[in-house]
């Protein structure tokens, strides 16, 4: 089974091939299903890989498989092979298996889309490039999905190129800015890797925890912390996350595959798989604790204070992506990876959810406008809550157990990031279900949207009630004291790092505490209107609207680093270029011709005679140089 | 054993020229145009035997001709190819069948001589590549300028008499210094050989002033900052096909002349330059994306692009260790081809819609899917995404130069993210935001038909075959380079051995003295 990897690559980029080349005479049904069918191909076979991993005794759960030499010069050396292994393997699930219900559910989401060919082509082509880098056995492998899907994500982002509006501008400049954002990051990785290569001498994931050992500690940092930019930019963290509430302007089933799912958490997928260079570095893997944690109450207040649906979401999961890697940060791999599944689950449900509603309401999702709809769409008002209670962290749901884990390592590690964590598990409780109160429940804002929503088909419905299923299952997967995820993850990321009973126990009960707290405020300020909390509220309204502005960072980057950029730019293109270098050349240029005016009208005035005869002069003087000497 | 075929890099280089010669007799326009690209594809054909009859792992000069020239002075007409320039070769026989095609398809002015001027430029070119002796090198670099300003100056755009003399003059003052050096180089060497010249101790005296001779020369035709000012002019008033070349090959003879002349005959002199060009290539890299940016033609945003790309090239050259030159070898490549591609998609564009002002346009991917899906793809290329050419010549050569001095890598990386920003722009406002001009509706503009993608689809396959199988490039080209590294490494030692008496002498006098 496990030579026959090369399928779970196949599938995908064969259906994207179909679509490209035989799309356009395919019906719109006809071309989603060949696209989902391709991707369900690839989960089948990621879900065979997984088994034969399962079969194989721990110590071998590490097969590399290798295709060709990819690149060689000297001792650079870079393989084109996959390595599976515990790791590969569950972010290759996680990414056929929620990539096949967004594939189905596009189906019905984009039914009225001309475009519909462009759309599953792009969505196959980012499965394709996203297992390419979670199953790459090297750096520079992962690198070619990393930038693969950053295309497909700014191709999507970009999907109506032509459409604006007040919410995101114009859409195609939301794409283009989260692949220069994105730039940015791999600027940072690109760096990594060569100071990898130029320092142990290998890019290969398996042959680094050797190799790290002669790494020095300085230089591991500087790695770790360019690595760490990397993953601020896929994985949205500060200081790069600014794209990504502007990528909410692809559709909503992109938002939640791409934008929620899988491709943000990629960043964090990196740090685990290089967590051998992460244990070099203390400082580096501090900072990326403290960068996550505060990534994840930045975005947790902004958050609170949004109208529209998608951009709650949108920050919320920048929010849960600082989670992960500030357990990333902490060494807490397993935790990471826990919430990344789980949120996996619970966001694409989310989003999906949402999308459900812009399907019902013809796009609008701003809050102010809605409320009211759980009589009109019972299914997506309960999936959307058992989404929102998951990330809530209400009991028992997955969110919960992944939420917890990784404020439990942070009780652990330092009280102070945990105290930021749980105001941001908190703040993230209260805007779980500010969100569903605001846009299911209490009375219709708007009578127009209201009276024309309806449900969705079930094509739509299904995949919501499977993740649904998911998210509240999920949490089988690592709970408490049995950890069955951090067991399987032993061959790539070491052995748990067990906190004490008591502070297991301790982080347990304030987690439910936050959580139901949270969800009773939220109760309380968006459905009841009870004096109590909102008097509670009242020291914090004058945050509202930097909140709302995003803390003006956008802003901030476009008058402090786009803006002075563009304006060098046009100094150079418009004055430094033409008139300093330029004109010097032709400066130097004038004077030759001046001085020689009087030979050339001697010639005949036609430049190319002119041009030849100087050839013919300097051929005429060489030759003599040649024979003289 | 590969079958040896005489004179066959004689026949690569003169089978154009021949070409041009009967372009020329032949009468009727339609006879001289199918004429001029059954001659460059025929040339590509017969190129491709050098890869087919290639011998593996071998470093030295292949196919080698060798005859006396000029016997008093030992000027030779030698021929040979190595790894690296057996695919700058291949690069010009491949590029110059889709711009004569081009050509064919949209030039209709005097098209004899036009045709006979790109044979005549294709010759000229494959020589500067093939040429083993620096007299017969000087040849044919000079030769390549002839064509190349007529194309530009007969049959340009409004302002193409003011670039083309600028092209012929700026470049020629450069190429008078180079006779200069050749001389200074002969005088102290008494040789004219170039492989002989890699392995012979120059007295560092001549060496500096050699090497800045060349530096310049190269350096004004690669472009080098703050040497590139001819190139916008250049490229904007060039016909198409006229760009792709210029572009895609006639730029390499100058990073071709670093890494064959400059760097390893004088490598003592380079060494001490080295950081002082590689400042001018990363200043290169940066400003020239910088200025891109700002471009509202989209040929002189390409044409500040390459400014910025050949600056890697040009880093990797600089960087003297395996990993730079073997990925600058490639990348020249690569720049040949994703620039060459850019070039020729504007140049489709342009003949539909007769202006290249990127606010003109807007909502192609709208209007001709297949075109700007592919333009896409040629700008990705150009943009160094993985999986696609571009990447891999620039990462390597970042690797070498992060083993060179960590500073110029560091510069180098960040105008990675200046390429995406330049060229996600042109996109932007090619592609994207709605159609604005009924001129771009998809009733009025065509999508691309069978014989342009004839020309596109090539370029395109190859992206991806260099992007996931460099190795098949790699492999003909290391052994070249590192062998090429060695003898430079030994006559550096061998010149340290040299002055080393000298030194210790100097030493003792001094201490003396005191």
């Amino acid at each position: 089974m496990l030579d026959s990897v090369w399928l779970l690559f196949a599938f995908p980029a064969l259906g994207a091939l179909i679509i490209l080349f035989a799309g356009r005479w395919m019906s719109q049904k006809v071309v989603g299903w060949v696209a989902s069918a391709a991707v369900l191909g690839a989960f089948l076979v990621a879900a065979g890989l997984y088994l034969s991993l399962v079969g194989l005794p721990a110590e071998e759960r590490s097969v590399t498989v290798t295709w060709w030499d990819w690149m060689t010069i000297g001792s650079f050396h870079v393989p084109a092979a996959v390595l599976i292994d515990p790791l590969s393997a569950v972010m290759a699930l996680v990414v056929t298996g929620v990539g096949f219900l967004i594939h189905v559910y596009s189906i019905g989401y984009m039914d009225h889309e001309k475009r519909y060919q462009r759309y599953f082509f792009y969505l196959n082509f980012f499965i394709l490039a996203m297992l390419v880098l979670v199953m790459s056995n090297n750096f520079v492998g992962m690198f070619v999905g990393w930038e693969g899907v950053g295309l497909a994500s700014f191709l999507l982002i970009g999907f109506w190129f032509d459409k604006k509006d007040d919410l995101y501008g114009w859409y195609a400049d939301c794409g283009k800015k989260a692949f220069i954002v994105n730039r940015v990051g791999d600027f940072g990785m690109i760096l990594a890797m060569i100071m990898v290569w130029s320092t142990v001498g290998t890019l290969v994931f398996t042959e680094l925890p050797e190799a790290v050992h002669a790494l020095a500690p300085a230089t591991a940092t500087i790695i770790c912390l360019l690595l760490l930019l990397g993953a601020a930019g896929k994985s949205a963290q500060i200081p790069l996350y600014v794209w990504l509430p502007d990528a909410m302007a692809g559709p909503t089933p992109v938002s939640a595959l791409i934008h929620a799912a899988t491709m943000v958490t990629a960043g964090v997928y990196m740090i685990i798989r290089t967590n051998m260079l992460w244990h070099m570095s203390v400082p580096a893997s501090e900072v990326a604790a403290w960068i996550g944690m505060l990534t994840a109450l930045l975005a947790a207040t902004i958050a609170m204070v949004q109208t529209d649906l998608k951009k709650v979401l949108a920050y919320s999961t920048i929010s849960q992506l600082g989670y992960m890697v500030a357990a990333a940060g902490m060494a807490a791999y397993g935790a990471a990876l826990f919430h990344l599944v789980t949120h996996a689950f619970f966001k694409a449900l989310l989003f999906l959810a949402a999308g459900s509603v812009m399907h019902a309401t013809d796009g609008i999702l701003d809050m102010n406008r809605l409320g009211g709809l759980k009589t009109k769409m019972p299914t997506t008002y309960r999936t959307f809550v058992v989404g929102a209670a998951a990330l809530a962290g209400i009991p028992l749901l997955s969110g919960f157990f992944s939420k917890d884990a990784i404020l439990v390592a942070a009780l652990d590690h330092n009280i102070l990031l945990y105290v930021v964590g749980a105001v941001t598990a908190l703040l993230t409780a209260i805007y779980s279900f500010r969100a569903v109160f605001l846009t299911f429940h209490g009375e219709p804002k708007d009578k127009h949207i209201y009276d024309h929503a309806h449900e969705s088909p079930s094509v739509m419905t299904i995949p919501l009630w499977i993740l649904a299923f998911l998210s509240i299952v999920g949490g089988v997967i690592n709970l408490p004291f049995v950890l069955t995820l951090d067991h399987w993850l032993e061959p790539v990321i070491g052995e748990h790092h067990e906190a004490a009973l008591v502070i297991e126990l301790l982080g347990i009960t304030l987690s439910i505490v936050i959580a139901v707290f949270g969800f009773l405020m939220a109760r309380a300020l968006y459905l009841r209107h009870e004096k109590w909390a909102e008097r509670l509220a009242q020291p914090f309204t004058a945050l509202r609207s930097p909140a709302q502005h995003g803390w003006y960072v956008d802003d901030f980057y476009h008058a402090f680093v786009v803006k002075p950029i563009k304006a060098v730019g046009a100094w150079f293109a418009g004055f430094f270029d033409p008139k300093v270098i330029d004109g010097a050349v032709n400066g130097v240029g004038t004077v030759m011709l001046d001085a020689g005016e009087v030979v050339r009208k001697l010639q005949n005035g036609a430049i190319p005679t002119y041009a030849l005869s100087i050839f013919l002069g300097v051929v005429a003087v060489l030759l003599y140089f040649l024979f003289v000497a | 054993m590969a079958l040896s075929i005489p004179y066959l890099l004689s026949i690569i280089t003169f089978l154009p020229l021949l070409g041009a010669v009967v372009v020329m007799l032949v009468p009727g326009d339609g006879a001289k145009k199918w004429l001029a690209l059954a001659t460059t594809l025929i040339t590509f054909v017969v190129s491709l035997l050098l890869w087919t009859n290639w011998q593996e792992g071998q470093a030295g000069m292949q196919f080698v001709e060798d005859a006396v020239w000029f016997a008093p002075l030992g000027i030779r007409y030698a021929l040979g190819v190595d790894g690296i320039s057996l695919f700058l070769v291949l690069l010009t026989t491949f590029l110059m069948p889709i711009a004569v095609y081009f050509s064919i398809l949209y030039v209709d002015k005097k098209i004899g001589p036009y045709m006979a001027l790109m044979l005549l430029l294709e010759t000229a070119m494959i020589g500067v590549f093939l040429a083993l002796d620096l007299v017969l090198f000087f040849v044919f670099f000079e030769a390549s300028l002839i064509p190349m300003y007529f194309l530009i100056g007969e049959w340009g755009g409004k302002n193409r008499v003011y670039a083309a003399v600028k092209f012929f003059l700026y470049t020629f003052a450069g190429s008078a210094l180079m006779v200069v050096a050749i001389l200074i180089v002969y005088y102290s060497t008494g040789t004219f050989d170039i492989m002989k010249l890699q392995s012979t101790v120059i007295p560092p005296a001549v060496q500096t002033w050699a090497f800045l001779a060349f530096a310049l020369a190269f350096a004004v035709k690669t472009p080098l900052f703050p040497f590139h000012t001819w190139l916008p002019d250049a490229h904007v008033q060039a016909p198409t096909a006229g760009s792709i070349i210029l572009a895609g090959v006639l730029l390499k003879m100058g990073t071709y002349g670093y890494l064959r002349l400059a760097m390893p005959v004088f490598p003592q002199a380079a060494e001490q330059f080295g950081p002082l060009l590689a400042i001018l290539a990363c200043v290169g890299i940066l400003y020239g994306a910088l200025v891109a940016l700002m471009q509202k033609d989209i040929k002189s945003l390409v044409a500040y692009s390459s400014v910025a790309h050949l600056g890697y090239v040009m880093l990797g050259v600089i960087a003297m260790n395996a990993q730079g030159v073997s990925g600058s070898v490639l990348q020249m490549v690569n720049h040949g081809l994703s620039t060459g591609a850019l070039f020729l998609m504007v140049g489709l564009l342009y003949e539909r819609r007769h202006t290249r002002m990127l606010d003109d346009f807007g909502g192609l991917w709208a209007s001709v899917p297949v075109y700007t899906g592919l333009f896409l793809v040629v700008a990705m290329s150009s943009a160094g995404l993985p999986g696609l050419n571009g990447f891999v010549g620039e990462f390597t050569i970042m690797l070498g130069t992060y083993e060179y001095m960590p500073i110029f890598a560091v510069l180098a990386a960040a105008g990675v993210i200046l390429a995406a920003w330049y060229l996600l722009t042109a996109f932007r406002k090619m592609a994207q935001g709605p159609i604005t001009n009924p001129a771009n509706d998809s009733s009025n503009l065509k999508d691309l038909n069978i014989k342009e993608l004839i020309m596109v689809v090539p370029l395109v396959l190859l992206f991806f075959v260099i992007g996931l199988f460099p190795n098949l490039f790699f492999d003909k080209i290391n052994p070249s380079v590192e062998a090429m590294l060695e003898t430079r490494t030994a006559v550096m030692q061998a010149a340290t051995a040299e002055q080393m008496p000298a030194l210790q002498l100097a030493e003792i006098v001094v201490t003396e003295a005191k």
